[in-house]
């Protein structure tokens, strides 16, 4: 007893249960987060059965039984990888529901577990990108003002300056970005779904990726002048000071003009 | 007769010699002239819109001084609303209540003022040009053979004055008189294709199917002077499209690399940074006058208002791998200017003939 109390005061005690603690909180911390990459990343040949399985229900008609596509109805899927399942599929695009010139974003028809699976299954045929990890996205880690210089160069003419989304031809558009989440943005640079040309890690590196998250993450916080009106360019502007502007100024001069009752 | 009087009275009604003034109209008094209560209730109104002004003064300030602006987007935009709604306030109470005075609560007499002669009285006329002969009679401008020096210098000093403020301006246009200028970018034979905006250079394995690179010339970013106008000619859009996919362009066999293609990012219809680039259909958009270009033949104008296919880079691969050009553009890039071939519909021959100024 008495050897013990001569410990529990000893002057080191306290930093010692501290960093105690410390390891215990980064340790746990650490195996969730490797966790829940690991559910990510790796993939057990049952994942790739079922996958094989939901493709053949949902996507053979127009990809093929054997994913290598049919000509001019849809594209080969071997070696697009993980990431282009995960990004086609998490975002409602795929399976797309009618033809037309873009198939647009809807609510997903899978599971979490089901897109893994189908991801799986598509990145065994042949190495493509794969999905990335919580840290590559996370927005807190990076540069918003270095995103901001390659969101110009690289994004801003199909999505607007701030990610409002802009039209392309034919009846096409660029999305806004502002509800995509941080995963589907990267995997949209990585794979080029569509119209959207690829921004590889050549292109743009992946730290580069991640600023570019931080910057459109940024515009959560809105306008400093007001309101955005959908921050999609002089159309929308032009609209409100046309009518909404012109037509109380009509008023007013119509008010002053008339006379009192 | 009936019949014959009728339609000259009619006439005579239709085309009287004279109108009759008809005068002013019926003077209706407004409500708050004929009753006490109605007057009250305005004065009211007037009386709380110039309260509403004083409230929105008040909220102005009041916002100034209290509210604490963050750095903090939200809070940026939220004092700017109340500093703003309180100035509108302010402002648009005023305004109003003025308004509404004078409509319900001022005098409300209708009155005539005859417009006078626009014509000045023979005195007057006669004095005005008194007046200038005198004044010409006492400068002596009158006369040249008088003082001939006079008028000489002060002729000469009126025609040389405007030059005081053209030269500086013809001057600054400096290089800019010489249309040649026009037609070279700052791409070399061995500029190194760099991205944009850090300016490091690319590799040929970089680019793969489907990519398109916003790409400037390799030392762009060291240039000391001019540099966002060598830029502004200089930008080159970089795509890799599947071999099988492109058109190779007669005479242009060699400019392209394994189905790397580069093309001028500087619209030829009026210069627009030409870069919605739809990587399915090949198709360039330009986002000012919709202009589309068709990037697997050519760059050849597929739809909108440009009259020419965007200018090549022709492109090579040097031995460390790195793309880099083979030469500057064969022809001027961006809008046609007015000493530019006009011929140029298949950009080739335009190619030939400007070849001998290279």
């Amino acid at each position: 007893m008495n050897a013990l109390a001569r410990h529990r005061y000893h002057r080191a005690a306290p930093v010692v249960l501290v960093l105690l603690l410390l390891a215990l909180v980064t340790g746990i911390a650490a195996a969730v987060s490797t966790a829940s990459s690991a559910d990510a990343a790796t993939t057990t040949a049952d994942d790739a059965a079922e996958g094989e399985k939901l493709f053949a229900a949902n996507c053979a008609s127009c990809h093929g039984l054997d994913a290598t596509g049919t000509d001019g109805v849809a594209p080969s899927l071997v070696g697009v990888g993980a990431a282009a399942v995960d990004f086609q599929v998490g975002t409602g695009r795929m399976p797309m529901q009618a033809s037309g010139p873009q198939a647009p974003a809807k609510r997903t028809q899978f599971s979490q577990e089901e897109i893994s699976q189908l991801a799986a299954f598509v990145a065994s045929l042949g190495a493509g990108p794969a999905i990335p990890t919580a840290e590559q996205v996370d927005p807190e880690l990076g540069d918003a003002a270095n995103g901001m210089e390659l969101f110009r160069t690289n994004c801003a003419m199909c999505h607007g300056s701030v990610g409002g989304g802009g039209a392309l031809t034919q009846g096409k558009f660029a999305p806004s970005l502002w509800e995509t989440t941080p995963t589907h943005i990267y995997e949209a640079m990585l794979t080029g779904p569509q119209s959207m040309p690829v921004f590889n890690d050549a292109n743009i590196t992946p730290e580069g990726k991640r600023n570019i998250i931080a910057y459109i993450e940024a515009q959560d916080a809105g306008s400093p002048g007001g309101l955005r009106l959908g921050a999609i360019g002089p159309v929308a502007e032009g609209m409100w000071g046309w009518l909404v502007a012109l037509g109380l100024i009509i008023a007013s001069t119509v008010w002053i003009g008339a006379r009192s009752s | 007769m009936s019949t014959t009087e009728n339609p000259t009275s009619h006439e005579s009604e239709q085309n009287p010699e004279s109108f009759e003034d008809p005068g002013v109209p019926y003077h209706r008094p407004r409500r708050a002239d004929v009753d006490p209560k109605a007057e009250k209730k305005a004065e009211r109104q007037v009386a709380a819109l110039f309260g509403v002004s004083i409230v929105g003064t008040i909220v102005a300030v009041g916002a100034y001084m209290v509210l604490d602006m963050t750095d903090e987007i939200e809070s940026i935009r939220f004092t700017n609303m109340v500093i703003g709604l309180g100035i509108f306030l302010a402002m648009i109470g005023i305004g109003l209540g003025a308004i509404h005075w004078a409509k319900t609560l001022m005098r409300d007499h209708e009155m005539v003022e005859e417009r006078h002669e626009l014509r000045s009285s023979d005195e007057a006329r006669e004095g005005a040009i008194q007046n200038l002969k005198d004044g010409a009679e006492d400068s002596g401008i009158s006369g040249v053979k008088r003082r001939p020096l006079l008028v000489g210098t002060g002729v000469l000093a009126l025609l040389a004055a405007p030059l005081a403020v053209l030269w500086p301006q013809i001057g600054n246009m400096g290089a800019d008189w010489n249309t040649s200028n026009f037609g070279h970018t700052m791409w070399r034979k061995g500029t190194r294709l760099a991205r944009d905006p850090d300016g490091t250079p690319i590799k040929a394995s970089d680019v793969t199917i489907g990519s398109a690179f916003h790409v400037i010339p390799e030392g762009l970013n060291e240039l000391e002077h001019h540099k966002i106008e060598e830029k502004a000619k200089a930008v080159v859009l970089l795509l890799r499209l599947d071999p099988r996919d492109l058109k190779i362009q007669e005479g242009r066999e060699d400019w392209s690399f394994d189905g790397i293609v580069a093309y001028s990012k500087i619209c030829t219809h009026v210069g627009c940074p030409v870069a919605l680039y739809e990587q399915q259909t090949h198709h360039l958009l330009c986002p000012c006058h919709q202009s589309t270009f068709d990037v697997a033949d050519g760059a050849k104008v597929v739809f909108g208002p440009a009259k020419r296919p965007l200018p090549q880079l022709p492109i090579a691969v040097d031995e460390e791998g790195y793309i880099v050009a083979q030469s500057d553009f064969h022809e001027p890039i961006g809008p046609s200017y007015w000493t530019r071939l006009k011929d140029t519909s298949d950009g080739l021959h335009a190619d030939e003939t400007e070849e001998g100024g290279h």
